[in-house]
């Protein structure tokens, strides 16, 4: 893919940033990990990525000054993906360990898995595994990375929380995890978020990548 | 819930083994090889166990998970000999997506407070080992079951998830690699005492002992070694065996435990779903 944007990968100490680099490459994004806010501001395009806890991620964020960064990049129009924390991340507020302000970019808060049951069964939190994604109306996910995924394609969750978008038109895609029915995807304009890990996905995952290389060079 | 079927690969030097209750340890190939064979046939995770866990062989480890991660796009627990968080740190920069730790956990419990607080909970596994003793009391073990601890597995547990484990590993070091099946009793007791996920282990030799540990034993994951080994070797070439050593065993292509029926992925999947225990399909993996 000549010209393609190089897409800055936020590195604020949390998690994994090597399989989404790996993912980025797989699919000829050029991608590159940064923990420079200036690098972010500038970026082609920008994944926001994270395991771990809400109030320590948005703490080392503040710290390193990509708050700003960020919320400066995002009203650039240009492309931001959050995963995982990553999504959690770009709500207004969060109640992990107590009440943590996010970067609201999408209207919303974060809140733990309600208990729920399946059959007899307690379900386990975190929700560790595979479930299927859902498109939350007919045509939600047109114009995002989802685009050319079959509804009820499975990807892979690792997490305890959950978003919860504060109007309907945020919420991308669904998925039931026991009885409870929660948003595994987001979107507000440039902004794209999902709950899942698309780069641990297997290749339903990756063409999530290239569907969102194919929008970066558009 | 869909419960996740894991292949183990036990990993010594640059190579997959198989250790066999009471025998040793066999070579059965490069783990690269059966890592790409699993992916492609609908695995949902991946365990490495490096079952050596000598540090003057940790380079070849790391090797290992660099070459798996860039090409295998599903989550990669690694274990075994992880001793302090910058064990933990160089597996997880070497593209694990997990860490699994017994031995120093048990030692210095700390450890996985430390390591859950730096690395997110659900990165850490706490893998524990137990054997049965005759008056069918567990004990938890370290080091395959070499070492005893006079630790009972259940509390240890409940305390392992306090402590901030994101996940249990329980392996029944009796039932490894016999084919006899799970054992049952231990998979359920620690199932039920704990909020988190646990992935049993140890004893599988067909798909129907796979559907016992999760509709009896409670387990939400299982990982599946020799049962699923065996099965891979007969796909494959015998001549990319022909420089690894071990090869009359690898290319005779028999089962060495009459128990052990050899099964792919689909086979266990199929099982799982036929019986209505929700799993994610081969089929819709997205693998050719």
């Amino acid at each position: 893919m000549p010209n393609t944007p190089r897409i800055a990968v936020v590195d604020y100490g949390m998690g994994n940033l090597y399989s989404v680099c790996h993912a980025c490459r797989h699919v000829g994004l050029g991608a590159f990990v940064t923990g420079d806010p200036e690098e972010v501001f500038r970026a082609g395009a920008v994944i926001l990525p994270g395991v771990g806890a809400f109030g320590d991620a948005m703490a080392t964020l503040r710290s390193l000054g990509m708050v700003e960064a960020l919320r400066n990049y995002a009203a650039t129009g240009k492309l931001l993906f959050g995963i995982c924390l990553g999504l959690q991340l770009l709500m207004e507020r969060s109640y992990e360990f107590g009440e943590h302000e996010g970067l609201g970019l999408i209207p919303g808060e974060v809140v733990r898995f309600p208990d729920a049951v399946m059959g007899v069964r307690k379900i386990k939190v975190p929700q560790i595994g595979w479930n299927r994604v859902k498109e939350a109306r007919p045509g939600a996910w047109v114009g995002t990375p989802l685009e050319p995924l079959r509804d009820g394609v499975y990807q892979y969750f690792v997490h305890s929380y959950i978003v919860r978008p504060a109007l309907e038109d945020f919420v991308v895609a669904r998925t039931v995890y026991g009885d409870v029915a929660f948003c595994s995807a987001a979107a507000a304009g440039n902004i794209f978020a999902c709950q899942f890990h698309p780069e641990r996905s297997g290749p339903q995952g990756i063409q999530i990548y290239k569907q969102f290389a194919a929008l970066v060079s558009s | 819930m869909n419960i996740r079927v894991i292949p183990r690969l036990d990993i010594k030097g640059p190579n997959l083994v198989k250790g066999i209750h009471l025998e040793g340890l066999r070579v059965l190939g490069k783990p690269e090889h059966f890592a790409r064979f699993y992916y492609e046939s609908g695995a949902d995770e991946l365990i490495y166990l490096d079952v050596v866990a000598s540090l003057y062989e940790r380079n070849s480890l790391h090797d290992i998970i660099k070459r798996t991660s860039r090409e295998i796009f599903i989550p990669l627990t690694v274990g075994g000999g992880l001793r302090t968080i910058d064990d933990i740190r160089a597996v997880l920069r070497a593209g694990a997506d997990k860490v699994a730790v017994n031995t120093a956990g048990i030692r210095r419990p700390d450890l996985i407070t430390e390591a859950a607080s730096r690395f997110g909970s659900s990165t850490i596994l706490v893998s524990i080992e137990a054997i049965r003793h005759s008056d069918g009391r567990y004990e938890a073990c370290t080091d395959n079951g070499r070492e005893r601890t006079g630790i009972d597995p259940f509390e240890w547990a409940e305390r392992a998830v306090d402590l901030g484990a994101g996940e249990i590993m329980v392996t029944s070091v009796d039932r490894e690699g016999t084919g006899k099946g799970f054992d049952l009793e231990l998979t359920r007791r620690i199932a039920e005492s704990v909020d988190v996920p646990v992935i049993a282990c140890g004893g599988a030799g067909a798909p129907d002992d796979v559907l016992a540990v999760v509709q009896e034993g409670r387990a939400d994951a299982v990982a599946l070694a020799s049962i699923l080994h065996y099965g891979c070797l007969r796909t494959i070439d015998e001549s990319e065996f022909a420089a690894e050593g071990n090869v009359e065993f690898l290319t005779g292509r028999r089962t060495p435990f009459s128990k052990i029926t050899p099964s792919a992925l689909a086979d266990v999947k199929r099982r799982l779903a036929e019986a209505g225990v929700e799993c994610r399909p081969v089929e819709e993996t997205g693998c050719a």
